[in-house]
């Protein structure tokens, strides 16, 4: 592959006390592709993407160490404005968690902590972004109201919105879909195929045949550690390992 | 085997029930009853405004003037939660939000011995250490010379007191809030402090008002430690070095003797009303901001 690799992760371990969560993990994941995380629940997809915006800096019972190049940038390395950093990527989780003001300010929240000021201005992204996620016709008379009132469909893609709106490179994805319909998980698989033009996507899912639709690139992890990485294609057709085998064949346990 | 058969036990189950939701449910309103009949021998001979803002209280003459005792209980429970309140906010964000897991593991049960001491102690305490700390220190750093027992005094034992309930509340209240919501604001690239000052007190602030309200309510009625260190004259404080006179206080001090002096019964007997109707007062305020701050 000729593809830039935006997110190079090398030699990473994660420790919590003398339970080793992550491995030595090493990966390279590429730019403006969708790549997938795959494995099965408890292997540390999470943790692994918690390392990514730093995230792990919040349980001090987690010590982390290697190096993960963002752009050639070693983001663990300590001296590196977390703020920024954090910026640079939008996460959305598992289930939405809307901040508790109104949808409006949900999304001009992220737009003053990346220095927008003007108030026009931030009317104006806010409404981009909105429309970004598909949310902007729903809510356009609604916008002063709390944004635990909507869906939790309606949520998620306002956690879209939000993510958006601090302008990343990368989005963190940890099973957004997971808690969503359909309809609405359909939109968010449809919003990651146009957004990956601009955007390195990596997705978290359980979901193998969401990851068939829309991967790019597949990493499929057990107990910690990285058993495979490919394309999709090599990975889901023509999987070398034995493990990775039985868990795309579904029978796994 | 029953002598009752499904049917019956079902309607008798139902109706203990429904009688023991009807006890609770207007307890206040039979209390506020037999308080409202006993004091109705003043209500009938005064006017309502006289006696809730007169200043003069000389029950041997007929002179029947709450002000004082309002002023002094306001006094204490505004002076108490405005110490309290912020170092307990400040606080339960420590614990929950900065510290390390174990810290909260030793508050827990510290907080508990706390609230279980009983108010005698802190008012024994409270003239050993506060009221002796405020007439030598205190007073004379701001000028003032006074003999400790004060308004003041009362308030600090208090704040001390309430600590514990409204810090209990208050972490409960940060702890049930999902850690992903803080992650969430980090995520954007906010500071820590920023995710908890707009995000995490914003989602906890129903809970952070009824936990003040609830302490609110305590510290108006505390009784016992607030008598010990207020001093117990009626006037009207000047300034929070002055002693003063409690609505609680009042009742406890007097009832039982001085009962031969025509309509002191009913006068404690409307104390004790207003007490009854300030709190439910609270109470009101308390769901109508809870109600107004938890639409997010
Ligand atoms: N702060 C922590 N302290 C101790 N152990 C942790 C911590 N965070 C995660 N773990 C452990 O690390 C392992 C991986 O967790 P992680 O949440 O990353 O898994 P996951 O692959 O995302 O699982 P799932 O698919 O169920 O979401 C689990 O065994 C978990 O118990
Ligand atoms: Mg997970």
């Amino acid at each position: 592959m000729t593809d830039n690799k935006k997110i190079q992760i090398s030699d990473l371990n994660v420790f919590a006390g003398k339970f080793q969560i992550l491995k030595n993990i090493n990966i390279e994941l590429p730019e403006n592709k969708i790549t997938v995380i795959l494995g099965p629940s408890g292997c540390g997809k999470t943790t692994l993407l918690k390392c990514m915006n730093r995230l792990t800096d919040l349980y001090p019972e987690l010590k982390v160490t290697g190096d993960i190049r963002i752009s050639g940038n070693n983001i663990l390395a300590a001296r590196e404005d977390i703020y920024k950093l954090r910026q640079n990527m939008g996460l959305l989780s598992q289930r939405p968690y809307p901040l508790p003001m109104t949808i409006y300010n949900n999304i001009a929240y992220g737009l003053k902590l990346r220095g927008v000021k003007k108030r026009r201005e931030i009317h104006k992204l806010v409404v981009h972004y909105l429309q970004q996620a598909n949310l902007w016709e729903e809510v356009r008379t609604r916008l002063r109201e709390p944004a635990s009132r909507l869906s939790i469909g309606q949520q998620q893609r306002l956690c879209l919105a939000r993510g958006l709106a601090v302008s990343p490179g990368i989005i963190l994805a940890d099973e957004p879909t997971s808690a969503l319909d359909p309809i609405s998980s359909q939109y968010i698989e449809q919003k990651f195929l146009e957004l990956k033009n601009d955007y390195t996507i990596v997705l978290v899912t359980h979901v193998l045949r969401q990851a068939r639709r829309i991967a790019d690139y597949v990493v499929f992890m057990y107990l910690g550690e990285v058993i495979e990485q490919g394309d999709v294609h090599e990975v889901f057709e023509n999987p070398k390992m034995e493990k990775t085998k039985l868990y795309l064949g579904g029978t796994f346990n | 085997m029953y002598i009752l058969n499904r049917w019956q036990r079902h309607w008798v189950n139902n109706t203990w029930m429904i009688i023991s939701l009807l006890v609770v449910a207007t307890l206040p309103f039979f209390l506020f009853l037999g308080l409202y009949l006993k004091s109705f021998l003043l209500l009938h001979d005064y006017h309502l405004g006289h006696l809730l803002f007169g200043k003069i209280w000389k029950p041997g003459i007929g002179q029947f003037g709450f002000f004082p005792f309002i002023v002094g209980s306001i006094w204490v429970t505004l002076l108490a939660m405005v110490i309290s309140a912020p170092i307990c906010l400040l606080a339960a964000i420590y614990v929950t939000q900065y510290s390390k897991t174990h810290l909260l593991r030793i508050m827990h049960p510290a907080i508990d011995i706390l609230a279980g001491i009983p108010s005698v102690v802190y008012g024994l305490w409270g003239i050993l250490v506060i009221v002796p700390f405020i007439s030598r220190y205190l007073g004379p750093l701001f000028g003032v010379t006074t003999v400790g027992y004060s308004i003041l005094a009362a308030a600090l034992v208090l704040s001390i007191m309430i600590v514990p309930f409204i810090l209990n509340i208050l972490i409960e209240i940060f702890r049930a809030i999902p850690v992903e919501l803080k992650e969430a604001s980090l995520a954007l690239g906010a500071t820590e402090w920023q995710s908890i000052k707009q995000v995490m007190v914003k989602k906890a602030l129903p809970g952070i008002i009824a936990a003040f309200g609830f302490g609110l309510a305590r510290a108006f009625g505390e009784t016992m430690a607030v008598l010990m260190v207020v001093g117990n004259v009626v006037e009207l404080p000047k300034s929070v070095f002055d002693p003063g006179y409690t609505l609680p206080a009042l009742i406890a001090n007097n009832y039982g003797e001085m009962l031969s002096i025509p309509k002191y019964d009913s006068a404690l007997m409307f104390a004790a009303l207003i007490l009854l109707v300030v709190s439910l007062f609270f109470n009101l305020i308390m769901h109508f901001f809870i109600i107004r701050y938890n639409r997010y």
